[in-house]
């Protein structure tokens, strides 16, 4: 099963404390999440054969917990990719359809939550990476506000946009596991305090009796027939449950895919400088002056989407270009932010479909990066203004999974958990 | 300089301030006449600026796919200037010596090590 899907770049065990509330838990985690003494790739020829000297905090409190890691779960080169496609290691194949992809980039981590290869996962998401595979496997992934799970150890690909969150078969399950990854962490300043005597796991009660929801025009236009229905259901279920939904216009959204590649491409160009092949990962030797083997290492550890992103961010940040690009990418990510805090003034949630698209076939659009960039607009906003969001499967549309996304304001888990919950009812 | 891949210390810098500190690392400018018109020879010197060989297959699909990327990017230009105020602020501590990596964890995953160092291409 597991070879079948690819799900997994390493399957080992790693085991718990005897004791704990995930004791009788097996967990998947990201390839791009440390592990002392595991291999850690990130899906990259560049990473492999790096095995890191210490745990990422997530992974401690896993262990802690008593979980026991299963192994590391396959994904788009250092995170970036929709599809899972553009691993080093070979795609992982949906669960559902074996002939579509998962999404991405953590698409090793639901597949193997959907397989039931392992009870839960952790995945990360930067632009989506958590809630586009679960929608497109049919299982539950929660990206958290930033700030509330400790990224140390997490090999970062957009430091500003990226967190680390769960991924599970239900919404209390993902929420149990947040529980346990959630809380400030002294060896990553970003984290805050804020949220850390909250109960995600109590809060999958199911009452939205009372409850708004925003629902956004700009996150329904262009989305597949079926997907727009499908999660239009899921809303009026909802309702049904007591909730009130209103409709509420987030302009600044049309430009979040563009804001959002120019600051992770950015980001990704500086925070790759660092794979050099002198202190860990693949070298090409140590021939020719500095410069040629840098170039030279780099050129063969790393997979063509990660050139052409870091190529991309080089040029945003490049002198003439940074006040065009750079700059501007940051104007829209303030007007983003802005608008979900006025939105959140009238409204407890947001909701739109996760993915404008069903899960595409297997090399359908791996070719054509903007197809696979603009399949991100409803995910990427929430990285950009910094907030919560959950994404559950509505129903299926074509016999294929959808994903609801329910967006919450910052630090607000515990409405997002509770509003999911109730679309399990 | 960190032993490991990943964030450490360094997510104690606002993310964005590490993307800035990038520019001067790519002072030279690209030729800013035309954004969207991208050829062979601005794909090159890009690569050259960020230190990465591309295959040839590489070099003959960027500059097409780059002319369509950037002037997607073109309509951030419809952005109105927003005010930033920034969420985090730096919080200053005093530094403390604290246990770290062993010299021989540290040097652990080095393609080449001599006398307890790295060891790297010449740099001249």
């Amino acid at each position: 099963m597991a070879a079948d899907l690819n799900a997994f770049i390493t399957e080992e065990s790693i085991e718990g404390a005897d004791a704990g509330p995930l004791a009788d838990a097996t967990v998947a985690v990201k390839d791009n999440i440390s592990t002392a003494g595991v291999e850690t790739t990130c899906g990259s020829r560049m990473l492999e054969g790096y095995v890191p000297p210490y745990d990422a905090t997530v992974v401690e409190r896993l262990t802690d917990a008593g979980a026991t890691i299963v192994g590391k779960a396959n994904m788009d080169e250092f995170g970036m990719g929709t599809t899972t496609e553009t691993s080093q290691f070979g795609p992982t194949r949906n669960p559902v359809d074996p002939d579509r992809v998962p999404g991405g980039s953590s698409g090793g981590s639901a597949a193997a939550v959907a397989a039931g290869e392992a009870d839960l996962a952790l995945g990360t998401d930067t632009g989506g990476s958590v809630r586009c595979p679960a929608a497109f496997c049919g299982v539950v992934g929660i990206k958290p506000t930033y700030g509330l799970v400790s990224r140390y150890g997490l090999i970062a690909y957009a430091n500003s946009l990226e967190q680390i969150g769960p991924i599970a078969g239900t919404v209390e399950d993902a929420a149990a596991l947040l529980d346990v990854i959630a809380s400030p962490d002294p060896h990553d300043a970003t984290t805050r305090e804020a949220g850390a005597d909250a109960n995600y796991a109590a809060a999958a009660d199911g009452d939205v009796d009372g409850m708004t929801i925003g629902v956004v025009p700009e996150l329904f236009e262009g989305a597949h027939e079926g997907v727009v229905e499908t999660v239009r259901a899921a809303i009026d279920d909802l309702e049904a449950q007591g909730a009130e939904t209103v409709e509420v216009s987030l302009p600044s959204v049309e430009h979040a895919v563009q804001a959002y590649y120019v600051i992770a491409t950015s980001e990704a160009s500086s925070n790759l400088a660092r794979f050099d092949g002198v202190r860990y990962g693949h070298s090409a030797g140590h021939d020719g002056n500095w410069n040629e083997t840098f170039a030279e290492t780099r050129s063969e550890g790393f997979g063509e989407e990660v050139k052409r992103r870091i190529l991309l961010g080089t040029y945003a940040l490049s002198a003439g270009y940074h006040d065009k690009y750079y700059k501007k990418a940051q104007d829209a990510r303030a007007w983003v932010r802005s608008d979900f805090d006025d939105a959140f003034a009238d409204v407890d949630v947001i909701a739109s479909p996760t993915m404008p698209v069903l899960p595409f076939e297997l090399g359908e659009g791996i070719d054509d990066p903007m197809t696979m960039y603009l399949a991100d607009a409803n995910t990427t906003p929430v990285n950009l203004a910094n907030l919560p969001a959950i994404s559950i499967p509505a129903g299926t549309a074509e016999g294929l999974p959808v994903g609801l996304q329910l967006i919450g304001p910052q630090f607000g888990e515990e409405t997002i958990v509770r509003a999911a919950s109730a679309v399990e009812e | 300089m960190s032993d490991s891949p990943d964030e450490r210390s360094e997510a104690a810098a606002d993310a964005a301030d590490a993307a800035d500190t990038a520019t001067t690392d790519t002072t030279e400018a690209v030729d800013a006449t035309d954004a969207t018109a991208v050829d062979v020879e601005d794909v090159d010197h890009v690569a050259s600026l960020a230190r990465v060989d591309l295959e040839e297959a590489e070099r003959e699909q960027f500059p097409e796919q780059f002319a369509e990327i950037l002037e997607y990017f073109e309509t951030l230009d419809e952005v109105p200037e927003h005010d930033r105020e920034p969420e985090l602020v730096n919080v200053m501590r005093p530094d403390e010596v604290r246990e770290g990596l062993t010299q021989s964890e540290a040097l652990r995953n080095a393609s080449e090590t001599e006398d307890g160092y790295f060891r790297g291409p010449r740099v001249s």
